[in-house]
């Protein structure tokens, strides 16, 4: 077999691993200020989902799809939410949920302003762009190194992961968002005096609502699909009932802790669907 | 009057490099030349003029021509590469950031072809923008926004959605937006381009209707020059980014200044142009009813008429009378008028437009009589004179 001379083989792993190391290293303070932000909001989030009692989950829950569906959708995922109960996993699913939560809250905050920012430069989009292919194509295990570097284990690093590989949706629909708002309305908007901010709040946010709630449920979407992954680090919830599963080939209980994973994304995904369809009536 | 906008040599070139393209354009290269060169594209080269204040102000001229390109030099959206526009004394080419933006708060507004509306919002929150933006409080905003749709007509309509309106309907909304910010001046890019003919017609009334009360600066853009001859004051005819004649309706149409004009004044309809006040005459002859019978038979040979026109002595209209009837009334020793009262005559008013009179034009068997709201008689119109005022060559002093 003909083989790649080995004098011409570069290692290009070792240099992100000593700017990580470098960063670690350097940036210690910083991790650890990001660190406790991190833990209160998960910690915040998971109280206030863990304080209202199930039977009030299920009905909001059915309250919630009557209201943007119909009280057959409400139903079903009230039924959904209620299995996952009865399968003993009502406790992990909150878990779970809080990472997920929060991660979604912070991809927002991220990606929107990055979005807007890249829609005004587009010079900045030719490289940010495969920037963005990247963090998606890129395995979502290779987050977990650095993560788990950084923060150590547990819950923060897992958010952190599943920040890097669920933001870049938001920030491409939003720029595209920003991007596709018809000309005359923004030309409109200046003729009469607006301001720059003013422009952006009063015009080219409502007009891009649709679009940017669709790149928040793709997020989501996305922030849930990294949960099993993030339990290799730590992150108690769904995900660690499957891992465990798999290392003890437990069918059962891998069916059970996976059924309640595909179940919750349902009801996060109908739920955010049908909130950027309602913007989509404007 | 006072000058309102003075627009000294304004120069717009399109691309990167507008200062080079501007030094060649000053060296005397063409646009072809520049364009082929540097890839720069001159949209509006060297143009001046000035409005007046209150003055209907058209400019028109071919796709392409720059026309845009020159009226959004006049709030900014586009900037002039060089030249000064002036207006209320002070040249807004060298305005900072803030004096800009107020200068768009309090001065000018601008009408849209495709409407520009908010789809997002409600026709009432379109029309309240302007002064949200400047921060007017809420009560006051909605009155004046309130009091901007009814005087377009659209009372009612103030919680729709834009989309849920006909395009008529939403430019009304786009210029009731306008009014709403009392700007001294109106800018207008072919607002009534995007509408159906019927329409435009009733939108062009409006806007006029508009003007003769509020008496805004208004700077209109069309391609169409019926368009612009029936709203212009003055006309500014623009091609390839440059002026190529400016005047009134009047001087353009009779004294075109080059074949280029000619084509276009050509094409244009003259019976939507010419109005009844510009082709009436005096009538030769008018009798009253005293006069009798036999000094109408006399008035109408000496003018060699048929039939002669009956007033009183305020000039009102009281009907006509023909020779063959008076002859007839004169065999049968009769001799007052008021009985050969004939009153099978048309009548129009002096600010018709000849086109509304051709039908009846061709039915009258007499002279159409040009009234005013006492049913003074104001003169007539025989048919020779709508005729020879629809020729393209014949002076008509609009
Ligand atoms: N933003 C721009 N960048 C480059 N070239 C432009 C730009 N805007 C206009 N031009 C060019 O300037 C010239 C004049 O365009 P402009 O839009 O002012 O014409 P117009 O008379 O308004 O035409 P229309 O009747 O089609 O609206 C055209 O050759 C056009 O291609
Ligand atoms: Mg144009």
């Amino acid at each position: 077999m003909n083989t790649f001379p080995e004098f011409f083989q570069i290692d290009l792993g070792i240099y992100i691993e000593a700017f990580v190391n470098w960063l670690t290293l350097h940036f210690q303070g910083f991790f650890n200020i990001l660190t406790t932000i991190i833990k209160w909001i998960v910690f915040n989030i998971q109280n206030i989902i863990g304080i209202i009692p199930w039977f009030l989950w299920i009905l909001l829950i059915f309250l919630c799809g009557w209201k943007i569906k119909n009280w057959k959708s409400g139903l079903s995922y009230s039924l959904m939410i209620f299995l996952i109960g009865l399968l003993g996993l009502w406790n992990e699913m909150i878990f779970t949920l809080s990472i997920v939560i929060t991660a979604v809250i912070l991809s927002i905050i991220i990606g929107i302003p990055i979005g807007i920012y890249m829609s005004y430069h587009p010079r900045l989009e030719t490289w940010i762009h495969p920037l963005l292919d990247g963090m998606q194509t890129m395995p979502s295990f290779v987050y977990l190194i650095p993560a788990m570097i950084f923060f150590g284990l547990g819950t923060v690093p897992a958010v952190f992961a599943t920040i890097i590989y669920s933001t870049p949706p938001c920030i491409r629909l939003t720029n595209l968002a920003i991007k596709r708002v018809p000309k005359e309305m923004r030309e409109a908007a200046y003729s009469f005096g607006s301001s720059r901010w003013q422009v952006l709040t009063k015009v080219e946010l409502p007009q891009a609502m649709p679009t940017i709630m669709a790149g928040i449920n793709q997020t989501t979407m996305m922030a849930m699909s990294m949960v099993v992954v993030s339990s290799m680090i730590g992150a108690k919830g769904l995900g660690e009932n499957v891992l465990i599963a798999i290392n003890r080939s437990d069918i059962a209980m891998g069916f059970n802790s996976g059924i309640s994973i595909v179940f919750l994304a349902i009801i996060i995904d109908r739920m955010t669907q049908m909130i950027s369809q309602k913007y989509d009536n404007i | 009057m006072s000058e309102k906008v003075i627009v000294k040599n304004i120069i717009k070139i399109f691309g990167s490099k507008p200062k080079l393209a501007l030094k060649k354009l000053q060296a005397g290269w063409s646009k072809e030349k520049i364009l082929k060169h540097t890839g720069q594209t001159v949209g509006v080269n060297n143009i001046s003029f000035s409005v007046t204040e209150g003055e209907f102000f058209v400019i028109m001229g071919l796709s392409g021509s720059g026309k845009s390109t020159l009226i959004r030099c006049l709030n900014l959206l586009t900037k002039p590469t060089s030249g000064e526009i002036i207006v209320d004394g002070e040249n807004i080419v060298k305005y900072d950031k803030n004096q800009l933006r107020n200068f768009r708060q309090k001065k000018v507004a601008m009408v849209f072809q495709n409407f520009g509306l908010l789809t997002h919002r409600t026709v009432l929150a379109n029309v309240e923008y302007g002064l949200e933006i400047r921060n007017v409080d809420k009560e006051e905003r909605r009155k004046i926004a309130q009091a901007a749709l009814e005087s377009v007509g659209l009372k009612g309509w103030e919680n729709k959605m834009p989309n849920e309106l006909s395009g008529g309907m939403q430019q009304r909304v786009g210029l009731a937006r306008a009014l709403a910010n009392d700007p001294d001046i109106l800018l207008m890019d072919e607002p009534f381009s995007a509408l159906d003919p019927l329409i435009r017609r009733e939108m062009q009334l409006e806007l006029l209707e508009i003007q003769s009360k509020l008496k805004k600066t208004i700077i209109f853009i069309t391609h169409d020059i019926n368009e612009a001859f029936r709203l212009g004051d003055r006309v500014v005819v623009m091609k390839d980014g440059e002026i190529v004649q400016q005047g009134t309706p009047e001087e353009i149409l009779n004294h075109p200044s080059d074949g280029y004009i000619e084509d276009f004044v050509k094409s244009i309809d003259r019976t939507k142009v010419i109005q009844v006040k510009h082709i009436m005459q005096k009538p030769n002859a008018l009798i009253s009813l005293k006069d009798g019978v036999r000094m109408a038979i006399r008035e109408m040979q000496e003018n060699s008429i048929s039939s002669v026109f009956v007033v009183d002595k305020n000039r009102v209209l009281e009907g006509i009378v023909t020779i063959d009837d008076c002859v007839e009334a004169v065999k049968n020793n009769h001799f007052s008028l008021k009985e050969l009262l004939r009153h099978d005559y048309y009548q129009a008013h002096e600010d018709d437009y000849i086109e509304n009179l051709l039908e009846n034009a061709t039915k009258s068997k007499y002279p159409i009589v040009v009234l005013d709201d006492d049913q003074r008689l104001l003169g007539i119109i025989v048919r020779t004179s709508i005729l020879s005022g629809l020729l393209p060559n014949n002076n008509v002093n609009l």
